[in-house]
């Protein structure tokens, strides 16, 4: 197993600079052009998170406050939390378990393509459909919402769950690993719905119950959402912790995602 | 130290005098899935600028074979080697292409999107117009692979194996599922890539594809190569004839005539396989006057191949 890893490094040290960079480039491009294209993934992933800001954040409960922050602001930064999940999981989880157990993945296991190049796009991708999600909530908040933030606030916001995707892309990995090509987009709604509810995305952590609130404090949403709060004054908690939770989840994910990885390097599929 | 090398020189050049340099090669290979044994002591090589066909029924351990000497499985006994290193050498991806079955491929992208990423992986790729002609998909590069015919799409997954330049391609069930049009046209593009000094590792469980493309075949069943040789040598591996007419003797009469290996009932005619054709038509002209419909063809492939693989050909390998 360890010999093939550093048969993978050799083979990245092989090539120059430039021609990794333009493998990884290119595969980036397509990536985001594969997914672009792909219903599926754009419905789910950029027009749900808008839908539902619209909805309960614009239209209903627009004239109320949830503490001093008004809700358009407050539910803005929820929703785009919500839309950077959904938009790391799917972006990840349901490609690799469908490369894998349909077997395209061996297809370019067979070329020279390094491997890591298949992973630094898919998180790459992730990452920018995150930020996409994220900025088309703040135009609609802006436009329709009177949400107004500081230009820094702004970008604190984008960095934030930009950075944030990388905790789910990772879980993404691990989950793409241990389900199947077909069974991986409900395998992945099941956790990322109640997750998403239980962290106070769907409605303001302060309405759930308590026994909800105890579980959506040991979730990693719920410490990405909080840091994305500060950036319109609602953050509540220490901010060291949230980032402790989230690097950690992250490296338990990776963690996962490898077994997953060495394991197929060995497996067959007849 | 120089007497063992010598000799393993000795014995090298004794077991293959004729042999050109062995591009690909399993010794004494063993592949095991749980407690299915896939491969059972693999012996196979692959030689600069040939086409091998590996042919043999589904499950019978070709997929297994390619995925060796693609070093994406490894053996469980024996040795597998590429170009003379491990299969997973890095060197060796770069010369190497592979055609693999697959299930589903990203239906969103382009013809020429694929090739453009795969070409991209490749120190020496070809440009982007070679690889289209190759593969006959000068016309269809701006359709999105989800929008292709079964045909078509085999033809791009073709492309990817051809568009690095590669001098060793795999090729795993090239035409399987496809229209026999689609089927010849492939099989152009494969003569085409063969006479470009390629060397290609084909396995089919098409017989007629094989004797079409292949200078050389091994026949492979249950985990256990049966037989090598060119085509003809195959063919010729089951002597004897077919026989087919229309006659009112009854098959039991015939079965018991000398000569006679099998007989059977297709449609209005009785079908007889005879190792002695002459003997065994003289006797059924004799007995039935009215015989007609005759036709005598020599025993092709096929029959070669169903006799290759037949459970009790089997029996002392199984072991």
């Amino acid at each position: 197993m360890n010999n093939t890893i550093r048969n993978f490094e050799q083979m990245e040290n092989s090539r120059s600079f430039v021609h990794r960079s333009r493998i990884y480039l290119k595969e980036t491009k397509y990536e985001f052009l594969k997914n672009l294209r792909l219903r599926m993934y754009t419905v789910s992933v950029i027009t749900f998170p808008l839908m539902f800001y619209i909805l309960f954040g614009l239209v209903l409960n627009s004239n109320q406050t949830i503490g001093r922050v008004r809700v358009p602001a407050y539910l803005l930064v929820t929703y785009a939390t919500f839309g950077v999940i959904g938009a790391s999981l799917f972006g990840t989880a349901a490609g690799l378990a469908s490369d894998r157990g349909l077997g395209w993945l061996e297809v370019k296991r067979a070329s020279p393509m390094p491997p890591f190049a298949y992973f630094a796009a898919k998180i790459a991708v992730s990452m920018l459909f995150s930020v996409t999600v994220v900025a088309l909530l703040i135009i609609l908040g802006f436009a329709f919402g009177g949400v107004r933030m500081p230009a820094l606030n702004v970008a604190e916001l984008l960095a934030i769950l930009g950075l944030g995707s990388l905790p789910f892309s990772a879980m993404g990995l691990a989950i793409g690993y241990f389900s199947g090509p077909n069974s991986a987009p409900a395998t992945i709604n099941l956790i990322y719905l109640p997750l998403s509810f239980c962290s106070g995305l769907w409605v303001p952590f302060m309405f759930l119950p308590k026994f909800l609130r105890q579980i959506g404090l040991a979730l990693p949403p719920y410490h990405l959402s909080e840091l994305a709060l500060g950036t319109v004054g609602a953050g509540v908690g220490s901010i060291t912790r949230h980032w402790e939770v989230l690097v950690a989840f992250t490296l338990i994910c990776l963690g996962i995602a490898r077994i997953g990885f060495q394991r197929d390097q060995g497996k067959l599929y007849g | 130290m120089t007497a063992i090398q010598t000799s393993i020189a000795t014995s090298a050049s004794t077991t293959h005098v004729t042999s050109p340099a062995a591009v690909a090669r399993l010794r004494s290979v063993g592949k095991n899935y749980g407690s299915v044994r896939a491969l059972r002591g693999i012996d196979f090589e692959v030689h600069a600028g040939e086409l091998v066909a590996l042919l043999g029924p589904n499950g019978a351990g070709k997929t297994t074979i390619v995925k060796l000497l693609l070093g994406l499985i490894q053996p469980d006994a024996g040795r597998v080697s590429v170009f003379g290193r491990d299969p997973i050498h890095p060197d060796n991806r770069m010369r190497t292409g592979a055609m693999l079955q697959v299930g589903r491929v990203p239906e969103t992208l382009r013809v020429r999107e694929h090739i453009d990423l795969f070409s991209s992986y490749y120190n020496h790729p070809l440009p982007l117009a070679r690889t289209l002609a190759c593969a006959g998909l000068e016309k269809i590069a701006d359709r999105k692979f989800g929008d292709l015919s079964g045909g078509q799409r085999q033809r791009v997954l073709f492309s990817l194996a051809l568009c690095g330049d590669p001098d060793l391609i795999f090729l795993d069930e090239p035409t399987v599922g496809l229209d026999v049009e689609a089927r010849r046209a492939i099989w152009d593009e494969i003569r085409n890539i063969v006479a470009h000094g390629k060397t290609v590792l084909l396995t089919t469980h098409y017989l007629q594809e094989a004797d079409a493309l292949a200078d050389r075949i091994a026949v492979i069943n249950q985990g256990t190569i049966i037989q090598q040789g060119t085509p003809a040598e195959i063919k010729s591996l089951t002597s004897g004839k077919f026989i087919r007419c229309v006659t009112s003797i009854p098959i039991r009469e015939i079965s018991q005539l000398a000569g006679v290996s099998e007989v059977k009932q297709d449609r209005e005619a009785v079908e007889i396989r005879a190792c002695e054709a002459e003997s065994v038509l003289r006797e059924l002209l004799r007995r039935d006057p009215n015989l007609s419909g005759l036709e005598v063809t020599a025993a092709g492939l096929e029959e070669a191949f169903l006799a290759l693989t037949k459970e009790d050909n089997l029996a002392p390998a199984a072991n």
